[in-house]
């Protein structure tokens, strides 16, 4: 029992820490997807967020803010992911271009500017290493209730418990306000959502936007906890697994909650595994491509069926039936 | 009527080539503003293509799985379906190649076509996962596709390291006897690592524009693509067509991994990340038209662009990363196509109104 306990205090952190970015570049697709527009390119925005979060760092590091600088790291990625998404939003919403193809697009743009643009400025395909760090913490109180406060408030980043925070905020937002109601008909029946006098475009360009600004600070805060610089290699498939955390919680922030942390778990696992009794003879292999397998049996239907947003991936011209 | 037609027609080639351009104008702006010439850049760039038989023969080389992997992905386009598993495909076609390259011996000319084989019938398999699902139980490909796509890179990387490394990162070298490497080929280019898979790649542009346009089957294929309930309608089986024509594209996707391992490397190596041969392929794909010479032109521009930037880089010092946002530019221009057509039309009416 203590062992297990022990296992527990090991994984169960190590599981919220990898879910955090992918449950806030989920909720970034959540914002889109409930719009109607598809966005594979959450891979690409997560890119562009490293980049800039670490880029924002650094700048803040030199400019002497100390330990707030990755916050305004963070920050930074957030507004610029917003500006990078809006080629999504032209290419898909305003040009009509397939939004798959645009989001495929995105994901190799972000790739090529972050690293052209890291090579123009430090003659590296890789930026400096922070050194304004974020820190494992106690969560003040909480921590210390027993076995509970060990396994989820103990060492863990402050980001993740920001990161829970916006799940709620997420939910209250597009279930219970005025425009979480706008949002979901422009992207369940876009036709009827005009009707009633909402500019669907514009809410479409709001939902892309808000997934850039999610998708920014998802990229940035695995940069910035993780990784701590930036390369072409940083974001290697955390994004189109944000994408199958969103659909494995059937586009619900709730829903994707559950699934970022089960994914973090299959992660954990896949690195610790080796020192857990009963489960070291599993090879590596099997947890590596759980996430992935449990997505398309989940698509299938055999974990309860997923149904998308009903307009996603069409585009909405006015006046046509 | 006739000028309708050839309207439409030149109007298939206006798109790409004003997206082309645009991405070029981008490419030129970016080396601008990031304190480069944009002149030497691409004459850089140029000269990496063109400069001597060794680019060329590279150049060549490289386009060689990007016309496989575009083919593989107008296949399904061309059906209505969108293979965004290509990577994967061409992952696993890749592995499969190899290991059917190294594990036993035959002479070449069993050899190396059972080794192709092994390549293309991995791809299928790969592909007639989404397929099947898409079919059956009317998943969205894109998604298992992706999913597909990482599954293959783990799966594919654990076999190596656990069963079949032999230096390195590296599998053992194939055989001669199924290796697609030839010496003429190299000879020409000035010893580049042009193989007789560029040879197939093109015979398999041919294949795909028969397969499509003159056979029943094609016919059905597109039918599906145009209107799955017209098809079905007309008594086509839908859900069979959209199995066999995602197994189809697989194939064409594993062909691509075939003639890399078996032709370029020789060998498969972990890889620390995707290929891009696949996501590439997309590009070429789209920007060609989904038609098999369109694929090849366009196979060759992206296959020149990632070759050229090595010079590009020693050259006129910018970045290789350039060429990536150029490719991304081009997509997105053909992409938004609509742009393109409604400025097309506004000239139109404009010129109209003056006569």
């Amino acid at each position: 029992m203590d062992l297990f306990l022990i296992i527990l205090y090991t994984i169960v952190p190590a599981a919220l820490i990898s879910a955090t970015p992918l449950l806030l570049t989920a909720m970034g697709g959540l914002f889109s997807e409930r719009s109607g527009v598809v966005n594979i390119g959450l891979e690409g925005l997560m890119v562009f967020g490293a980049f800039s979060g670490i880029l924002g760092t650094l700048f803040f590091e030199s400019l002497g803010f100390g330990m707030l600088s990755p916050w305004l790291g963070i920050l930074t990625a957030a507004i610029i992911g917003m500006i990078f998404s809006l080629f999504h939003a032209v290419a898909s919403i305003s040009l009509r271009a397939d939004q798959i193809v645009s989001g495929v697009a995105l994901n190799i743009l972000a790739v090529g500017l972050g690293v052209y643009i890291t090579r123009e400025i430090f003659d590296a395909g890789q930026t400096p290493t922070i050194s304004a760090r974020l820190f494992r913490q106690d969560v003040p109180l909480l921590s210390e209730i027993p076995i509970i406060g060990d396994m989820f408030f103990s060492r863990v980043y402050p980001t993740t418990w920001v990161a829970f925070l916006l799940v709620i905020v997420v939910w209250f937002v597009v279930f219970k306000t005025p425009f979480g109601l706008r949002l979901r008909s422009v992207g369940e029946h876009p036709a009827a959502a005009d009707t009633m006098g909402i500019n669907v475009n514009r809410m479409r360009y709001i939902g892309v936007m808000l997934s850039g600004l999610f998708g920014g600070m998802g990229g940035a805060i695995y940069a910035i906890t993780a990784a701590g610089s930036f390369s072409g290699g940083t974001i290697t498939g955390q994004g189109f697994m944000a994408l199958a955390v969103l659909i494995f919680g059937k586009w619900h922030p709730f829903g994707a909650f559950g699934a970022a942390l089960f994914f973090g778990l299959a992660q954990a696992l896949s690195i610790s595994a080796q020192s857990i009794p009963g489960l070291q003879d599993v090879p590596q292999v099997f947890m590596l491509i759980l996430p992935y397998v449990v997505t398309i049996l989940a698509l299938a239907g055999v974990v309860g069926r997923a149904t998308p947003p009903k307009a996603m991936n069409t585009h909405y011209e006015k006046g046509s039936r | 009527m006739i000028r309708d037609f050839l309207r439409s027609r030149a109007f298939g080639l206006v798109v790409p080539l004003i997206a082309v351009a645009f991405g070029l104008i981008a490419g030129a702006v970016i080396m601008l503003l990031s304190g480069n010439n944009p002149i030497d850049g691409y004459s850089g760039l140029i000269g990496g293509i063109f400069g001597d038989m060794y680019y060329f023969g590279e150049t060549l080389r490289a386009m060689t799985p990007l016309i496989l992997s575009g083919l593989a992905f107008a296949f399904a386009f061309r059906t209505g379906l969108l293979n965004i598993g290509v990577e994967g495909q061409v992952i696993v076609g890749w592995f499969a190649a190899v290991i059917a390259g190294i594990s036993w011996d035959a002479p070449g000319i069993i050899h190396l076509p059972t080794a192709l084989m092994a390549g293309a019938l991995a791809g299928a398999l790969w592909a007639f996962v989404p397929g099947i699902l898409k079919a059956k139980l009317h998943v969205h490909e894109v998604i298992v596709s992706i999913m597909m796509n990482y599954i293959a890179l783990h799966v594919v990387n654990s076999l190596i390291r656990g069963v079949f490394l032999d230096t390195g990162q590296r599998t053992a070298f194939v055989p001669d006897s199924a290796s697609l490497s030839s010496e003429w080929l190299q000879g020409v280019t000035d010893f580049s690592r042009l193989h007789w898979g560029f040879l197939i790649a093109l015979a398999a542009a041919v294949v795909m524009w028969f397969l499509l346009w003159k056979t029943k089957k094609g016919f059905e294929f597109r039918a599906v693509g145009f209107n799955q309930n017209a098809s079905l309608y007309a008594g086509m089986n839908v859900s069979g067509n959209i199995t066999s024509s995602m197994s189809i594209s697989g194939a064409f996707a594993g062909l691509a991994g075939a003639v890399s391992g078996l032709g370029t490397y020789g060998y498969i190596e972990i890889f620390n990340t995707f290929t891009n041969l696949g996501f590439d392929g997309i590009a070429v794909a789209l920007l060609g038209n989904s038609s098999s010479i369109g694929i090849v032109l366009s196979a060759f521009l992206f296959g020149g662009l990632s070759e050229g930037s090595g010079n590009m880089q020693a050259a006129a010092g910018v970045a290789p990363e350039l060429v990536e946002i150029i490719i991304a530019l081009i997509i997105f221009f053909v992409a938004s196509s609509y742009l393109i057509r409604w400025i097309y039309k506004r000239l139109d009416s404009i010129r109209k109104g003056e006569k």
